[in-house]
């Protein structure tokens, strides 16, 4: 199946983790932090340090190492805790 | 409020096997966990376990974990998943987060089996994406099918680090190098030997200097560190990476049983923070006991051994 990153079609398998589609996609930077505007990605990959998360379907901070990939789906980089730079 | 006889907190090894025992006792069980797949670290370790018939030497991981699961089954454990267990309150009461729910239960004993998380190292460079635990890895290829990253610098010698490193060998991954402050190969012989018989570099008594890249990894300097832990000046080594793995030790996630108001040590033979308790896996609160990793460190093979 296939779902968006920042405007981007990417393919994917239907349900499992976004960041592992992105990873094959060659993804590192997930999100950029709010004070420093520096680059995070994925770390623990358990949904624990929420390093990875991203604003999917409108919603920001969800973690992308454990939330299960729709088809459509909606992926952008996160800046702070929104999707604008 | 939901009462039962025992609740376990953690489906992973440790908590599945208590539940089973308890069940297999007619005692009326419940296990929660948080993640959606339980078994815990198990389903993700391809590779032969050691030790004796009872450890479930020379079977793979996720094999001990789908046989833990059928037993759990047989057994009539009831397993509850997406379950986040908030709080450890008094009179063992605890509260479960399902979904947007908070739902209270109360056990006449409660188990807490949550296992450990991995530990993080700093240095200059740590943030950048490309900088992974070492599980982190481990959870890409054998859970999700997906290569971390091509080219890997692994710092730890410990068994996970040894382990890792051979895992993403086989997946296709190429290990640069294995790094650890230690003078000597934290873990057993044999996975080191496994390692070393491919060729990958173990720089022992190094430690990384820094993670290069701007907005991701594409590089790497390790140092080695004399007795004080200080760089050495011109023992400075350069690898182009895209990844480096953190393989630095586990700690127990015993949260639950600060809060509860055990007695708690710190203890670094064991990981970290861990709850005093008896043979039993009793801890200081009448009613509350501890099983596998979060009692401290040691691994699912321990983990299962069925004293309670």
């Amino acid at each position: 199946m296939t779902f968006n990153f920042d405007g981007k079609r990417i393919e994917g398998y239907e349900s499992e983790p976004i960041a592992a589609a992105l990873k094959v996609a060659g993804v590192m930077v997930h999100r950029h932090t709010q004070k420093e505007n520096a680059p995070r990605g994925l770390f623990c990959a358990i949904g624990r340090c929420t390093d990875c998360v991203m604003v999917v379907d409108g919603q920001p901070n969800v973690r992308t190492c454990v939330t299960p990939l729709v088809a459509g789906m909606n992926v952008q980089t996160q800046y702070g805790v929104t999707a604008k730079k | 409020m939901k009462r039962y006889d025992v609740i376990v907190v953690g489906a992973g090894p440790a908590g599945l096997s208590a539940a089973i025992e308890a069940a297999k006792r007619g005692l009326k069980v419940i296990v929660f966990d948080e993640n959606a797949k339980p078994d815990g670290q198990l389903f993700k370790q391809i590779h032969k376990f050691f030790g004796s018939k009872e450890h479930k030497a020379k079977i793979r991981g996720f094999k001990i974990g789908e046989d833990l699961l059928k037993e759990a089954d047989v057994a009539g454990v009831e397993v509850a998943l997406n379950a986040v267990v908030i709080g450890l309150f008094l009179d063992k009461e605890i509260t479960v987060q399902i979904e947007d729910k908070v739902i209270h239960y109360k056990g006449d004993a409660i188990i807490i089996a949550t296992g450990a998380s991995e530990n993080m190292i700093t240095f200059n460079g740590w943030t950048l994406p490309g900088v992974i635990g070492a599980g982190a890895a481990q959870t890409m290829m054998n859970l999700h099918r997906v290569r971390p990253g091509k080219k890997i610098l692994m710092l730890g010698t410990g068994n996970v680090g040894l382990v890792v490193s051979f895992q993403l060998m086989q997946a296709g991954c190429e290990v640069v190098a294995l790094v650890d402050a230690a003078p000597r190969i934290g873990g057993y012989g044999v996975h080191a030997a496994k390692v070393a018989r491919c060729g990958v570099p173990f720089y022992l008594s190094h430690t990384i200097i820094k993670a290069e890249g701007n907005d991701f990894v594409t590089g790497v300097t390790v140092g080695e560190v004399d007795g004080n832990w200080q760089i050495i000046p011109g023992t400075e080594k350069h690898f182009d990476v895209d990844t480096i793995c953190l393989a630095v030790g586990l700690s127990p996630m015993s949260q639950l049983l600060k809060m509860a108001g055990c007695t708690m040590e710190d203890n670094p033979s064991k990981g970290g923070f861990v709850p005093i308790c008896d043979q039993y896996g009793e801890t200081s609160i009448q009613g509350i006991f501890v099983s596998g990793d979060v009692s401290g460190i040691e691994e699912a093979s321990s983990a299962r051994k069925r004293d309670l």
